[in-house]
């Protein structure tokens, strides 16, 4: 029933109903995710603030999902799209972001820097731009082994001004790296608007000036996004080196838990909500799948992630001795 | 005298600045509409327009090159970097030109940069660091840590109209503390120590907000017999050797307490001066306290264990007297 509606919808290298039933699901357990750690940041129970990405999930699922366990992905302050979509357990990174034993760097790192070596999560950061140099010298070590391994890198709008990406971009360009720039932006630096910050409205015009090809993609569309990283991530296996995408997508609350707001105006926000990702590709698979399967997608999403907070918050935190192991060894 | 809380005292000292000298400029991320993530230039832009408060990219060393040469070229540039994590990417404009270029050529390079640091809030660790000693490396750029609202009022006017480079450090944990702070002009000379409590003892030498905690430290010492003098260093560069030198000769024990890494940190400047100067008057070497070498964990038992407190003051104070356990 679903097929000839597929093929309409769905064109060369997109993901199949499953594929994007999976997406959909790990979109919703991003959101839930998201809104019991801002509730909790309001009770007081979270130190330090949640960067909460809703609105933006499509770019971090749909963005990593082309991807295997080899491909390496660097990430932002805000990466839980990124962490879910490379395949982390949900539990171990809500136990990094409550500082227990179980997290992925037993509680050392916290809210802003989940890696996951094995899965190729290396990692969030909260240094604004350094994934993106980080992600150069992945791309590099991916060239060198020749295993047609690529570094992904995700970044803000915000992030796209510091120096450190234009020098990334260009050794990228000029040095035909495996890599591929997904800058999402969604308008807002932390709390300044990108037409304070940037000089071209679109950022993609830039890849010209790095010998590379630049899409502009709606970063809200699932299907968009899967099929041009897709496409970025096949050029870079096949060694004809970088492309740059520029997602247009928003985020619908503050920069952080702690943001007092005020910076975004409400009929902005109002503009952006009816193209929620998680909105449209409930609406692309109606037609795919038929309510019933995204309902108990939708289920099941909902009990990782009740799974993954009773677990977390009924772990340990580390003793203070471990304060003194001089460096992180491995997954415990 | 009004009470403040720090983060309006510094407030206070940009606005009276720049009411006074229309070439003092405020650069910074979200310090415009928003007022900084701290809330220290709250309605500025409103008052002075968006020339002279001014939001950047995120671009802190084109950011911290720019307030060079707009200060060579006449302008009085008060740069906020948000983190003192992000000192770093600021390094190259302080080390080779800031600090370089008034050496060698006529030129003045009048700037402040106001940056916040320190751990005690799980930020992490790329958002808890005190890079003191990195900074006060460098000659020609002074830097200073004010702890009261009224020397962050004094210390900041006082910064912004020296002619020299200064890295002002302030720390997260003390902008909603206060205190009273003097009304209108208020200008406390940079270089200068103070003692915040007189003591026969031993001397506890603090910047920031560890002077708190060897306030806290010199008041349960009292309880056990000890009676604790307490410097609040203020300036690390230039530092005040006198007053410091003159306390040890008194108490013949010093202590040195600085957030930072203790490993090369700002505290071994501090613990040689004294050696340097006051070798014949100690009777115990002195005692380094400072943070964990390590970076600054996230989870709450972890980042208490790196950190100084009063407690890791007293057991410094306690062992150096041989009285501990
Ligand atoms: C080098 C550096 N400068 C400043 C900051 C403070 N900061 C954290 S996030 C942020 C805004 C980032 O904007 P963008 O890259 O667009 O990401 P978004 O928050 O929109 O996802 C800023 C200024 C930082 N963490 N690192």
């Amino acid at each position: 029933m679903a097929d000839a509606a597929s093929s309409a919808v769905i064109g060369r290298n997109a993901p199949d109903p499953e594929l994007l039933l999976d997406m959909f699901g790990k979109m919703i357990l991003v959101r839930q995710m998201e809104e019991r750690l801002g509730e909790l940041h309001k009770q007081g129970r979270t130190r330090g603030p949640i960067h909460r990405c809703d609105g933006q999930e499509a770019v971090g699922i749909a963005g990593t999902a082309p991807l295997r366990a080899s491909d390496t992905v660097t990430s932002t302050h805000r990466g839980h799209a990124h962490y879910i979509g490379k395949g982390l357990d949900p539990h171990r990174v809500v136990a990094e972001i409550f500082g227990r034993v179980t997290g992925y760097s037993r509680g050392k790192a916290g809210h802003m820097l989940i890696a996951d070596v094995e899965q190729g999560m290396i990692g969030g950061n909260a240094i604004v731009g350094a994934g993106i140099p980080l992600a150069l010298g992945q791309a590099l070590a991916h060239q060198l082994h020749g295993r047609g391994d690529v570094a992904v890198t995700f970044f803000g709008d915000g992030a796209a001004q510091a120096g450190i990406c234009h020098e990334a971009m260009n050794m990228a360009g000029l040095w035909k790296l495996p890599i591929v720039f997904i800058c999402e932006h969604n308008e807002y630096g932390l709390t300044a608007h990108a037409r304070y910050q940037s000089a071209v409205e679109d950022l993609v015009i830039r890849a010209a000036g790095y010998n590379m090809p630049g899409v502009k993609i709606d970063g809200n569309d699932v299907l968009q996004v899967y099929e041009t990283v897709g496409e970025a991530v096949e050029r870079a296996r096949a060694g004809e080196g970088p492309t740059f995408i520029e997602a247009k997508t928003y985020r619908l609350v503050g920069f952080s838990t702690s943001d007092m707001g005020g910076y975004q105006p409400q009929a902005e926000i109002d503009a952006w909500r009816p193209r929620d990702p998680i909105l449209r590709t409930r609406k692309l698979l109606l037609e795919l799948t038929g309510e019933e399967r995204i309902r108990k997608t939708e289920e099941e999403a909902i009990t990782a992630c009740d799974k993954a907070f009773e677990l977390a918050l009924s772990d340990p935190l580390p003793d203070a001795s471990e304060a003194d192991v001089p460096e992180f060894v491995g997954a415990h | 005298m009004a009470r403040m809380r720090y983060a309006e005292a510094l407030r206070d000292a940009l606005r009276s600045e720049m009411l006074r000298d229309d070439k003092v400029v405020l650069y910074g991320e979200d310090i415009g509409i928003y007022g900084g993530v701290f809330k220290v230039t709250r309605d500025l832009q409103a008052e002075f327009g968006d020339l002279r408060v001014r939001d950047t990219p995120i671009s802190e060393q084109a950011m911290t090159y720019m307030c060079v040469g707009a200060a060579i070229s006449g302008l009085k540039p008060v740069l906020e970097i948000m983190y003192a994590d992000f000192l770093p990417l600021t390094l190259d404009a302080l080390i080779n030109q800031a600090s370089v270029l008034p050496y060698l050529w006529p030129v003045r390079v009048p700037m402040v940069i106001r940056t916040q640091g320190g751990g005690g809030s799980g930020a992490g660790a790329q958002h808890s660091k005190s890079l003191d000693a990195l900074v006060a490396h460098i000659p020609g750029i002074k830097v200073v840590s004010p702890v009261t609202p009224a020397d962050a009022k004094g210390m900041l006017t006082a910064a912004i109209r020296d002619p020299n480079p200064v890295v002002f450090l302030e720390h997260k944990l003390l902008y909603n503390t206060s205190g009273e702070v003097p009304d209108g002009e208020h200008v406390v000379e940079l270089g200068k120590a103070h003692i915040l409590r007189e003591g026969s003892d031993v001397t506890l030498i603090a910047n920031s907000k560890m002077v708190l905690e060897a306030e806290k430290a010199a008041e349960d010492l009292a309880k056990r017999g000890i009676s604790a003098e307490v410097i609040d260093l203020r300036s690390l560069r230039p530092l005040d050797t006198d007053t410091i030198v003159a306390s040890v000769k008194k108490t013949s024990r010093a202590v040195v307490i600085n957030e930072g890494w203790r490993f090369g940190g700002f505290g071994a400047e501090v613990a040689a001066t004294i050696t340097e100067q006051a070798f014949e008057y100690l009777d115990a070497p002195v005692c380094r306290i400072g943070g964990f070498d390590r970076p600054i964990p996230y989870s709450q038992p972890l980042e208490a264990a790196v950190l100084p407190d009063a407690e890791k003051i007293i057991a410094g104070v306690l062992a150096m007297d041989g009285r501990a356990g």
